[in-house]
């Protein structure tokens, strides 16, 4: 008997399916792992299994018996817990009292008792082999501790499925280590693992079987024994019907003072040592996984965080680079992964997000040229083509793709020569995608310098010049864009497997 | 792997105490001669600090709730009033229960307003913080309205059990009510939960907004018991008691070690954060400074303290 059977799962949103009769079984004990693209379906599916999505169509099974589950409470009940990334702790209390937050152990007066809820948390984390002090607040625990306490409390709700996505991207190596040995010894007690992960080494390190989706469909199920890393991926990119954007050649000279040097640049324990030379006019690329770093180079660079050794010379010229305003100065410009958070101010009008980063270019001694600010707005949303082409409107009415352009579209007016984009498309329609990837080629083409990082490789693939393989803080490999036959062969170089 | 223990002292867990040892120091040497220490002048502070502490009780559960209560100060001053004119024409049981009915329903409003209606509680109490002061000058037509009911005034604030006076009773029996809620009951960790993370506490089954309801319920509850105790201690119900002490309260929380973001809250920080604004303006008094130095030193200390207490 399956711990979970889900059988021939519909959904459609706004009319387009996102799984089309997906069939997926867990079996009680295993690790199974879930596999696929952005956007295959996986976490539609693992949604509908915990009640944040109801399905058009298909059956639910939990344990032998249908399952009617609408709600995350639902979930719960029967047995079916998530693993967050961040969001079901609450930092200021304990680890115990976030194991029984709102079912707190209660004494016979109904008054909460510490002491008891101290002695269960330490029963429970025993039995799984976590060795954590439940008496500390979450806020003072790293990443890993986080992410264990939050295991713990699935399992302290007697979870017998637990669902854990991406759980080893913030993760140190040894940290790893100690996360699977926890997830082998709940195996061993009956739990079921849904692991969802793009890490071909992690998923033939711990997983029993895999079901790999694609586009929606269910494209594989099997044991990881029958199939080697090259089948996984090949099933995971499938041939692509539609080349999305393919690469065209073009000439980069290198013998040119590179507009951005880095030399051996540290900073903090993600950036090792990273070295980067960047032309003018030329797109590099950042491959890596989830975790690796990609983002905090960049970061780096961009005088986010701070750096612990190496140094930075824009075009030949040695630079410390403290913050974004000197990064700004240099002729930097950020386009930020979280638009939402780190890139927009959503109530605010296109016109006036697009301002805020060019405030000195459009006034006089403080005050605001609205003439200028006017003409400004509309060449920006003529030039990106921003839809709709309203330039009061408010960004948090407009669709993902064309609120990237306008966060490209402030940056491009500050008038820079190098721009650090972090996944410009990301939560964008596959239409606007092609256009920011067009986008990207014509800034290139007028002689700016790009780097790209994107979890998509056809996108790499389609714009830059030149990839660097990123992995644990490290760039481990550079390679040409016509040394890399297709997506496949980036795709196990980023897993480290010989091709 | 082991978690780090977590060794090194947080002295700034425990800085009210130390401020307020400090400072206790301070006047008691500087102010030896002065009476300072006599046994009379400690009741004082005390006394003179109980409505605060009442007040800041229920305003540690909002601000630990990540909201605010503005509208304490004109709750405790429309309370007091509807008292007094309920005592005059219907007797001391009526009063209680009038001013008791006037927290209930103010507390409702500004509750239904913020979580129903999604208004920011700063807004809704600053807003109702007017509308209490004003329908209590409107009702008194701004004279004080006496309170005759030697019961009802001993009971609340004039009275004394013993050597202690029974403002003293209210504002302790308040402090324990408050610290066994936010510590020892499931309600108390929802608050925390809520004001700590608000999407989590939803993933955990918490109903947020019936959370953020409750709070504002009880802090203006207790804010209308604060103005009986205003009422009985003056033998008066006036619109102008309570002014201000919305800001005393708040003072009182985040001198205790409250974060002003929610999530934390400690009551007996905040009564010591009370005695320790009690205590100042005490002091201040005794050594002769005239009012415009007091409020000009308060204030400093204030700040002073509360950016020593903040953690980075």
């Amino acid at each position: 008997m399956n711990a979970i059977e889900m059988k021939e799962i519909n959904k459609s949103f706004f009319g387009t399916p996102v799984l089309k009769d997906v069939n997926f079984s867990v079996l009680p004990g295993e690790i199974h792992g879930l596999a696929g693209e952005n956007g295959a379906g996986k976490s539609t599916l693992m949604k509908i299994l915990q009640g944040v999505y109801t399905m058009d169509s298909g059956l639910i099974e939990v344990a032998g018996s249908p399952a009617e589950i609408s709600s995350f409470q639902d979930a719960r009940q029967y047995g079916i817990g998530m693993v967050f990334q961040e969001f079901s702790l609450i930092p200021e209390l304990t680890v115990a009292q976030n194991i029984f937050l709102n079912r707190e152990p209660t004494n016979k007066f109904r008054l909460i008792s510490d002491r008891s809820s101290i002695a269960k948390a330490h029963k429970v984390l025993e039995s799984v082999g976590i060795d954590i002090d439940v008496t500390v607040k979450v806020s003072t625990l790293s990443r890993a501790f986080q992410q264990l306490t939050e295991i713990a409390k699935a399992i302290a709700a007697e979870a017998k499925i637990l669902i854990l996505d991406e759980p080893t991207a913030s993760l140190a190596k040894h940290e790893v280590d100690s996360l699977f040995k926890v997830l082998k010894q709940l195996t061993a007690s009956g739990v079921s693992i849904i692991y969802i992960s793009h890490r071909m080494d992690e998923i033939y390190q711990i997983c029993d079987r895999i079901t790999i989706l694609r586009d929606g469909n269910l494209v594989a199920v099997d044991s990881l024994k029958n199939l080697s890393p090259q089948e996984v991926i090949a099933h995971i990119t499938g041939r692509k019907d539609v080349e999305m954007l393919s690469y065209e050649g073009r000439e980069v000279d290198r013998r040119s003072t590179p507009v951005l040097k880095v030399v051996e640049l540290s900073a903090g324990d993600r950036v090792k040592k990273v070295s980067i030379e960047l032309h003018a006019g030329e797109v590099l690329g950042f491959a890596g996984l989830m975790g690796s770093g990609r983002t905090e180079i960049l970061r780096a660079i961009f005088g986010l965080d701070k750096v612990g050794s190496g140094k930075i010379y824009i075009n030949g010229e040695e630079k410390t680079i403290k913050n974004p305003r000197e990064a700004k100065g240099v002729g930097m410009a950020l386009i930020p992964e979280d638009r939402r958070r780190q890139g927009l101010i959503m109530e605010h009008s296109i016109s006036t997000n697009i301002l805020s980063a060019n405030l000195e270019k459009l006034s006089h001694f403080s005050f605001l040229n609205f003439q200028k600010i006017n003409q400004f707005s509309q060449t920006a949303i003529t030039d990106f083509e921003i839809r709709p082409p309203e330039a009061k409107r408010e960004v948090k009415l407009l669709s993902g793709g064309n609120q990237q352009k306008v966060v490209i579209a402030k940056w491009v007016a500050t008038n820079p020569s190098i721009i650090l984009m972090d996944e410009p498309t990301v939560g964008v329609d596959i239409g606007t995608k092609v256009e920011i990837m067009k986008l990207v080629r014509s800034l290139a083409a007028q002689g700016k310098s790009i780097i790209v990082v994107s979890s998509e490789l056809p996108e790499l693939l389609g714009v830059c010049d030149r990839i660097l393989i990123v992995k644990n803080g490290e760039v481990t490999d550079s390679l040409e864009r016509y040394e890399i036959r297709d997506e496949d062969h980036l795709q196990l170089m980023l897993q480290g497997i010989n091709a | 792997m082991k978690t780090k223990s977590l060794t090194r002292f947080d002295w700034r867990s425990s800085f009210i105490y130390w401020m307020f040892a400090l400072i206790f120091l301070f006047f008691g040497i500087l102010l030896r001669n002065d009476g300072f220490l006599s046994p009379n002048n400690l009741l004082n502070i005390f006394r003179q600090t109980a409505t605060i502490s009442v007040v800041a009780v229920g305003m540690t559960f909002v601000i630990a709730c990540a909201e605010i209560d503005l509208s304490v100060g004109g709750v405790a001053g429309l309370s007091s009033v509807v008292v007094a004119v309920t005592i005059r024409d219907h007797g001391a049981v009526a009063g209680v229960l009038a001013g008791i009915g006037v927290g209930l329903l103010v507390g409702s409003i500004n509750g239904l307003l913020v979580s129903r209606i999604g208004i920011p509680s700063f807004l809704v109490t600053l807003g109702m913080q007017g509308v209490a002061v004003g329908t209590a000058a409107l009702i008194t037509n701004y004279a004080p309205i006496p309170i005759l009911s030697d019961a009802f005034n001993r009971v609340f604030g004039s009275g004394s059990i013993g050597r202690f006076p029974s403002v003293i009773f209210w504002s302790f029996s308040a402090v324990l009510l408050g610290w066994i809620t936010l510590t020892r009951t499931t309600f108390g960790r929802r608050i925390l939960a809520t004001g700590g993370n608000r999407d989590a506490a939803e993933f955990n089954g918490i109903d947020t907004k019936r959370i953020k309801f409750t709070v504002l319920l009880i802090s203006s509850t207790v804010a209308a018991i604060a103005g009986m105790i205003y009422a009985g201690r003056l033998q008066t119900g006036r619109y102008e008691w309570g002014t201000g002490d919305e800001l005393s309260a708040i003072a009182a929380v985040i001198l205790g070690g409250t974060s002003l973001f929610g999530g934390g809250g400690t009551i007996i920080g905040t009564l010591f954060g009370a005695l320790l604004v009690g205590l100042i303006n005490n002091g201040l008094i005794l050594a002769g400074l005239p009012v415009s130095e007091q409020q000009i030193i308060r204030g400093l200390i204030i700040i002073l303290a509360v950016a020593l207490a903040k953690k980075k």
